[in-house]
């Protein structure tokens, strides 16, 4: 994963909420096995419709998507986080986010700003007027800034410090080694287990 | 002393800890299930990183999301990539697989509960939503995403901030021709499709313990339909014989020792709950969604709501573009609504139970003409027991296709899919635009109300067909 710390960019609204995994990346993109080229599979469903916003030149190479409550909602693909990441985002902004989603954001590096509801209009309207206002995240703030607004949001310790140094998630438990082993030790002899070669 | 009392999920949490954080804790994972859609690239990662699959005795594989469910199809290019990439996997790394074929294949959460793996007191994860559903054992079950199954992988646990948790009861009895499905859908009508956000939701409540194992199962599998992390019901007798004699169950005095342990996990007595909704059984009914989310649905007696009754702005907009997308008057009596397609199937409801129930209805009937109706059980050992119970014949006698088990029209994935406009009575759990295929039309029912629909040609109950 690498590194945030810092993203300036402009935005696209997408003002719908309970916008779902299946839209954002349908299932006929998940049966690729590699990691890349997911970004062309970006709300595939919806760009068909030449009025749909991604489809507005004006916003081409927004960095930033704002979109309503509940984002991310239904299956656990991360492939929905890689296609707005290989698409070129790098931020979501939302009042809320489903769980699974927003683990998945996390997981690779793409960062969630969780903004009350009128923040999150006041925003899309400063862009539907001005699709050249800059927003600007600062992770190690946990800021984020622009169309004159300046609102701190929600980032626990533990994600924030991932986030500014790119941390890899499993040589960070790998550390814990010890207690994973300890922990193994003292589970109960009775539990399942499927005999392997 | 005595400790402070928990519920259910927090104990089920505190006895998975390995290490706390401030802001997360470590979680030890019991049985991580793994199939062909999200592993690919979580085993990529662990081969690049050059890391062991640390526990492969814990780890169970499975296809099911993209196999072809007519015998006479075969996998496109892309998803026998996908198969072929999971088999290597499996081989690569020592992982047991139970491919499109064999006796113990099927959806992942049906088999694990089958085969005895899915155990009261558990962690148990999958790349996979739905995971939820082996929470009506009495286990914390939850869906990761694939950067998090090459951490279960390599690490055999997880890491989660500690949730909410959330109690859902369900008191009083529920109606007769109310399902476990309805009790679903009831629920996630009333508290919304973010009503169980960030939550760990138990069921509890006098509807749900009189619930079967496979019914609990239904209600715990749309848990993430309602927004929630997990769902799960107290383990109890019900629990505990459906268990006992299953080919992973503990034996003898093991079963004894398991049993100590698990009759000691039900939310005590004073414990406090940061969320609780109460809903009363009796005023439950059949439902049907109308709309492109599984909150948007209607009691079968009634009509498709005008949007511009809502009082909430953004309810009133997302009302319009369903009613649009689902090509629907608002208005419009539910059993007014005619189907091009039936779909019985998905984890929600394609374990032997919803598959009686639903033969019951067609037996000795015939389906409409013009419906394309079809059942894909849950696992190759449904399909088989069905068989043998004579529920394969019922269906295919009143002339629905009888299939392959895997997960189908659920998610459209293979070669099951709806067409453009094609409407559908389906038992799955989520209705999204497209998601049985693009264009297609969903509407969330019990396996009862499917099967009398497929029979009627539009939306009804059992009692109403002739
Ligand atoms: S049946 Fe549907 S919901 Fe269940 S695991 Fe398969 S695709 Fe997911």
């Amino acid at each position: 994963m690498k590194a945030v710390r810092r993203i300036a960019g402009r935005a696209v609204p997408l003002d719908r909420r309970d916008v779902d995994t299946d839209q954002i990346i349908p299932s006929d993109w998940l049966k690729r096995i590699g990691r890349g080229g997911f970004g062309e599979g970006l709300f595939s469903a919806w760009r068909r419709d030449p009025a749909f916003v991604l489809n507005d030149p004006r916003y081409a190479g927004a960095t930033v998507l704002l979109a309503g409550a509940n984002f991310g909602c239904g299956s656990s693909r991360e492939h929905a986080a890689w296609a707005l990441e290989d698409a070129g985002f790098a931020v979501v902004v939302a009042p809320s986010f489903a769980d699974i989603f927003r683990t998945n954001c996390a997981s690779i590096g793409l960062v969630t700003v969780e903004l009350g509801e009128a923040d999150v209009a006041a925003l899309m309207r400063a862009v539907e007027r001005d699709p050249r206002t800059e927003l600007v995240v600062d992770v190690a703030a946990r800021t984020i800034a622009g169309a004159g607004i300046a609102r701190a949001f929600p980032l626990d310790d533990l994600t924030r410090t991932r986030l500014l140094e790119g941390l890899d998630d499993i040589g960070l438990s790998l550390r814990e080694e010890d207690a994973i082993a300890a922990y193994e030790r003292s589970r109960p002899p009775w539990r399942p287990a499927l005999a392997t070669r | 002393m005595t400790a402070a009392p928990r519920t259910l999920a927090e104990k089920l949490w505190d006895a998975h800890a390995v290490a706390r954080g401030a802001d997360a804790d470590l979680l030890y994972v019991d049985l991580h299930l793994v199939h062909e859609v999200t592993s690919p690239q979580a085993f990529d990662g662990l081969r690049r990183a050059g890391r062991r699959l640390r526990r492969p005795d814990l780890t169970l594989a499975t296809t099911d999301h993209n196999t072809p469910t007519d015998p006479r199809d075969s996998p496109d290019a892309l998803s026998a990539l996908q198969l072929e990439a999971l088999a290597a996997n499996c081989r690569e790394f020592g992982v047991r697989l139970y491919p499109l074929g064999h006796a113990g294949q099927g959806i992942v959460h049906v088999i694990g509960p089958q085969l005895g793996l899915t155990q009261p007191g558990m962690l148990i994860v999958c790349g996979d939503s739905h995971t939820s559903t082996h929470g009506a054992f009495g286990a914390l079950a939850f869906g990761i995403g694939t950067s998090e199954v090459e951490h279960v992988l390599a690490t055999q646990t997880v890491r989660r901030e500690r949730p909410a948790t959330m109690s859902v009861a369900v008191e009083g009895r529920a109606p007769p021709g109310v399902t476990a499905k309805d009790i679903a859908l009831g629920i996630v009508r009333r508290i919304g499709t973010s009503g169980g956000r960030g939550a760990l939701v138990e069921y509890r409540g006098e509807a749900i313990r009189a619930l079967s194992m496979d019914g609990r199962m239904t209600v715990c599998n749309m848990s993430i339909e309602a927004g929630a992390r997990a769902g799960m019901v107290a383990p109890d007798d019900t629990t505990f014989r459906y268990v006992e004699g299953r080919p992973h169950a503990p034996r003898g005095a093991d079963w004894e020792r398991a049993l100590d342990e698990w009759r000691a996990l039900p939310t005590d007595t004073g414990a406090r709950f940061d969320r609780e909704v109460t809903i009363d059984a009796a005023g439950l009914r059949p439902y049907v969604t109308w709309g492109t989310d599984p909150a948007q649905s209607s009691e079968i007696d009634g009509v498709v709501p005008d949007p511009d009754a809502f009082a909430d702005a953004a309810a009133r907009e997302k009302a319009h573009r369903a009613l649009r997308y689902q090509g629907l008057a608002p208005g419009t009596p539910i059993r007014e609504i005619a189907v091009d397609a039936v779909f019985i199937g998905s984890c929600t409801n394609a374990r032997l139970e919803d598959l009686r129930a639903a033969a019951d209805v067609v037996r000795g009937r015939r389906v409409a003409a013009g419906v394309r109706a079809l059942v894909v059980p849950g696992s190759a050992q449904v399909r088989a027991d069905a068989e043998r119970e004579g529920l394969a014949r019922a269906f295919t006698d009143a002339g629905f296709d009888w299939r392959l088990p895997g997960c189908s029209m659920c998610l459209g994935m293979n070669p099951d899919v709806l067409r453009p406009g094609e409407r559908c009575a389906s038992t799955s759990n989520r209705n999204f635009e497209g998601r049985q295929g693009p264009g297609g039309r969903t509407h969330l029912v019990s396996p009862a109300v499917a099967a009398a629909t497929a029979i009627a040609g539009r939306f009804a109950l059992p009692e109403d067909l002739s």
